[in-house]
């Protein structure tokens, strides 16, 4: 039995698996399969300030090794999650990420206000999502906003780590994760959702009602991981990995380009119990390969 | 809501129509607790996205429960290769089936093409009580004939063409049976501008306890991701449910057509 455990900037996290905000709601359907003190944290759905119902179905595409999803941030506002699901969240013996977005800075800095007097764990924000028309991805694809945003929003959470999760779509993503970090952010998360399409062509309409969505699962993979090498060899910050990641060895890749912990999403779909297949098969690994502790492989891969 | 994730065998496989299969799964836990309406979200091997597929009959006894699908896509052809033997990877049951009461004297099931095999659990929960009206394209496409005779319901069965049983829609036979009355539910699945029509014919002819099975596209298949959305009433207020938690199954009056 190796040691599984990590530290994010300064929270403690049994194992590194994390389930990655939007695919596992609060955990509540879960539970019934599982216990979810057995994961390393929850990244919960993506919460804005009031109710939304999302995108118009179809919501979802298969893809190549992958899925497209355009749910549009349906949520129930946050106050209704700081009322009925965060008390109960923070029961299960798990680290806890509230994950929040907004379509203007003051939006965010209003949730995080919330937030700041609440028990959680971390607030993950999200500067990235590529499923709403105003803000969502606008304030992650320009260096100076994702800055600003980060500033505003961690002078309001003096106290609680702050994650910013990136956006992919972006021509040059340290640019970005320089200028978070200097904005304040405790920790960087990505990739979130690759913007594609997919169009049937028997009636020539796009499967999505949104015509495009984000992209993830396997597919990405590949492309998480260089994002998150480049990222970790940018900046100070602890990186949170995801995208694509489906096996205790993909993940264990992922860390050693540079993860700190890590996110699961779409695998969650093929295999409801994929984080804890991850974590076993994470802990096989390190048993063959005789490693004490997970943290000695973080950022340990040897470019050429 | 109780559900498990389990690779089960099939214990018996036929191809029952073209295009169509016919799998008996052993799974006593899933079995034991399925509900006539409910369905099982199936991994099939090389997609990222399980597949929805009703039970179509649920024993207990034996501990098995019996799909029936047809190849639409990829997913679906790659699920018809599994072979008595295999082992079949399913989510189950999930979602909310329909409601049963044993008081009912008279209820009308309608299955509309591939929609018609959950309504045989339910035949099998009203035997003599149901008249079982299905439709298909044409005659090759007709199933589960013999089932539903098995069960003791009435089975009458429309194509499009006119190449088996009644010649049009089962909307025909349908409005015969309204019109000679006492019918307490009617239950239905199939295309939505089938379900659409049953569902207005219902409300003209005030019957109760009209339910119908809804399609959606599903990521989780248990309620976590929202995926699934479509948009009903409750209280006369719009209301986004999941097809997969508070559905598949839903009272004709709360759906927004
Ligand atoms: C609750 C429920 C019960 C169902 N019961 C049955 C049944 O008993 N027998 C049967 O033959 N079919 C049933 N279906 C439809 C069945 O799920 C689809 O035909 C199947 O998913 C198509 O997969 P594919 O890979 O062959 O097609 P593709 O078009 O390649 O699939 C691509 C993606 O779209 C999804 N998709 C495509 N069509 C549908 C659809 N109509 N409904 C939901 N998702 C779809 C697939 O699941 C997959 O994620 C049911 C659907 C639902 C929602
Ligand atoms: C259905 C679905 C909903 C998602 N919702 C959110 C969300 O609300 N907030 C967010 O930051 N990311 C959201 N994501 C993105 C994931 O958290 C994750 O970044 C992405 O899916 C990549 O990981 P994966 O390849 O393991 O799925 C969502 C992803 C999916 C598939
Ligand atoms: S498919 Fe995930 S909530 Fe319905």
């Amino acid at each position: 039995m190796s040691d599984l455990s990590v530290n994010v900037c300064g929270v403690n996290f049994k194992n590194p698996i994390i389930p990655a905000s939007g695919v596992f709601g609060y955990g509540r359907e879960y539970e019934e399969l599982f216990p979810l003190s057995a994961l390393g944290g929850i990244a919960t759905k993506g919460t804005t300030i009031t109710r939304r119902n999302g995108n118009p179905s179809p919501r979802i595409a298969e893809t190549p090794s992958g899925m497209l999803n355009s749910v549009g941030l349906q949520n129930p506002g946050i106050d209704k999650f700081i009322d009925t699901e965060l008390p109960n969240l923070l029961k299960k013996n798990t680290v806890i990420l509230a994950n929040i977005a907004g379509s203007t800075i003051d939006e965010c800095v209003k949730i995080a206000e919330k937030l700041s007097s609440t028990d959680v764990h971390m607030i993950e924000l999200n500067i990235s999502c590529p499923n709403v028309k105003q803000g969502g991805a606008a304030f992650g694809t320009c260096p100076e906003t994702a800055g600003e945003i980060t500033r505003k929003v961690k002078n309001v959470l003096p106290d609680k780590p702050l994650v910013v999760k990136l956006s992919p779509n972006v021509t040059n993503i340290t640019d970005i994760a320089k200028s978070v970090e200097a904005g304040g952010a405790d920790a960087v998360s990505l990739i979130n959702t690759v913007l594609g399409m997919r169009i049937d062509i028997n009636t020539g309409r796009p499967i999505l009602k949104n015509n495009v969505g984000g992209m993830s699962g396997p597919a990405v993979f590949p492309l998480a991981v260089r994002m998150v090498w480049q990222t970790a060899n940018a900046v100070k910050i602890p990186v949170i990995g995801m995208g694509g990641v489906s096996s205790g060895k993909d993940a264990i890749e992922m860390m050693m380009a540079g993860a700190s912990a890590i996110q699961v999403g779409a695998a969650i779909f093929t295999d409801p119990f994929a984080p804890i297949k991850i974590i076993q098969e994470m802990n096989d690994f390190l048993d063959t390969k005789k490693i004490k502790s997970i943290s000695d492989i973080i950022g340990s891969v040897k470019p050429w | 809501m109780k559900y498990t994730q389990g690779k089960y065998i099939i214990k018996n496989k036929s191809a029952i129509a073209k295009n169509t299969y016919s799998y008996t799964v052993r799974c006593p836990e899933v079995a034991d607790i399925a509900q006539p309406g409910q369905f099982a979200h199936i991994r099939v091997d090389g997609f990222t996205l399980r597949r929805p597929v009703s039970i179509c009959e649920i024993d207990k006894k034996c501990g098995t429960i019996r799909i029936v699908f047809e190849i639409r896509g990829n997913g679906t052809e790659e699920l018809s290769k599994l072979n008595e033997g295999s082992l079949i990877d399913m989510l189950a049951p999930l979602g909310h089936g329909f409601t049963l009461n044993s008081k009912f004297k008279k209820v009308i099931l309608i299955g509309g093409g591939i929609g018609t095999p959950p309504m045989l659990s339910l035949a099998q929960y009203y035997g003599e009580k149901s008249v079982a009206i299905t439709g298909f394209r044409g005659a090759g496409s007709v199933i589960l004939q013999e089932d539903f005779k098995n069960s003791g319901a009435e089975n009458i069965v429309c194509t499009d063409d006119g190449s088996y049983g009644i010649h049009g829609f089962v909307t025909q036979p349908f409005g015969d049976i309204l019109k000679k009355g006492g019918i307490d539910a009617v239950y239905a699945c199939g295309p939505m501008p089938m379900l659409k029509k049953i569902s207005e014919m219902s409300k003209e002819n005030n019957i109760a306890n009209c339910e119908i099975s809804l399609e959606e596209r599903m990521g989780c298949g248990i309620g976590a991701c929202l995926v699934c959305a479509c948009k009903t009433k409750k209280n006369d207020e719009e209301y986004f449910a999941h097809v997969c938690k508070e559905g598949p199954v839903f009272n004709a009056e709360e759906v927004i057509w």
